[in-house]
This record gives structure tokens, sequence and C-alpha cells, in this order.
């Protein structure tokens, strides 16, 4: 699946985005896979109730499922406005 | 109803006329957002978001204040990129036949477009770079509505 990151998280981790591949069920279960391969990962999910997530370009939880998507993204709370 | 994010700069005196017009309207409201130099030190402020995302989000709280409010029409523009302190970042307007629903309508928009629009400022200073928190307050504001 794709996976985004924006603002600081895609500073942290170093990417826009990447194709990664996973049999992760849910986003904490996807977290804890990228956490364990690199530091840079570790660092950017450090404290994920800073974080939010989106699945298919769609605000979820981080207990929710990742059977079918095709699009996760990682970002901080969002500053528009 | 119209949702526009883009890069380039826009004239908010002009949309506001343009989009203040048709039959049956009494009440525009607008509300334009400017780069905030609090202090004299911002360089420059960088506006990153989710294409994509961003329209189908700002599109979703659009239809959600027209269901919610007796609008005739609403404008939602939001620009990204390299902005300078002065500059208009984003605008939204109302219209409808009174203003009790204009007004409503466009603080909702607000309020969501601050926290459930898929944007991040970053702002730059001779210091250096650094992301806009979140506030409290912002999502707090959330559950007026």
């Amino acid at each position: 699946m794709n996976v985004m990151y924006f603002a600081w998280v895609r500073e942290r981790i170093g990417v826009p985005f990447e194709d990664v591949q996973t049999t992760a069920a849910t986003v904490s279960e996807l977290v804890e896979e990228l956490s364990a391969r690199e530091d840079r990962y570790a660092a950017a999910f450090a404290d994920v109730s800073a974080l939010r997530v989106a699945l298919d370009q769609e605000l979820a939880d981080f207990d929710a499922p990742l059977a079918g998507v095709r699009e996760v993204a990682f970002f901080p709370p969002m500053t528009g406005g | 109803m119209s949702v526009r994010v883009q890069d380039a700069a826009f004239d908010a005196g002009a949309e506001l006329n343009a989009f203040s017009t048709g039959d049956g309207v009494g009440a525009i409201v607008s509300f334009t957002g400017i780069v905030r130099d609090t202090d004299g030190t911002l360089a420059a402020m960088e506006i990153e978001h989710y294409p994509g995302m961003t329209e189908r989000a700002i599109q979703a709280i659009v239809d959600d204040a027209m269901t919610r409010w007796a609008l005739q029409d609403a404008l939602v523009i939001h620009r990204f990129g390299r902005l300078n302190a002065g500059a208009p970042i984003m605008m939204v307007a109302t219209k409808s036949a009174h203003r009790a629903d204009a007004f409503a309508a466009a603080d909702f928009l607000m309020d969501y477009l601050k926290s459930r629009a898929p944007f991040w400022k970053k702002e730059t200073t001779a210091d250096g770079s650094t992301w806009v928190a979140a506030k409290d307050a912002d999502e707090d504001a959330l559950n007026r509505w």
C-alpha cells in the first residue's frame, strides 16, 4: 500500500510517500511494524497521540482495519484556516 | 458551491463581488485569513497540504454546512505553498436570504477548516523554521456545533 507522510512526520521519516508491503491488520500494527524497522520511524511514531491518520483520504482511528485500504497517511493535527 | 485549493494568489474583494449576486440574496458573510506577522520576524509561511484529501475534506464540510443552514451558496478558497506576511491565505463566503444563517455557516466553516482540512503551516523566521502547533481551543471549538 501507499503510505504518505506530511509536515514534521514527513521531515522526520525523510520521504513524502513510499510503497509498503505489510500484513498488518490495523493502523496500530502498521505503526509498530514501521517503528521496528528504523530509528527514524520510531522517532516519528514515538507519540501517536500527537498524530492523525487517514485511510484512503478519510480520517480514521489507529485501531481501524487496513483490509482493502490502498493509501494510508500519517500527519500531525491539521492547522488550516 | 465552489471549493478552490490553489497556490496562486487571489483578490478577496473581486471574489466577494463576484459571489454577491443572484436572485433572492439578502445576506453575504465573508472571512479572509491573512498571514500574520505577530512580532515582525516572519520571513515566510509555508503551507503544506494533502492533494486530493484536501478538496474532499473541504467539500464534505461545505456539504454539511449546506444541510445545517438555509444557504444559497458557499465559497471556500485556500492557498498552499510559500506565502509572505500580509498575503491572504484563505477566504470563506456564505450567501443566504438572512444574516443569521450566513453568519453561523461562515463561523462553522472556519472552525472545521482549521481542524479538519489537511493543511499544515510552517513559519520561517531568521531563527529557523517551526511547524505551527494545533491549539486545543481549535479542537474544542468543534464541540460548539
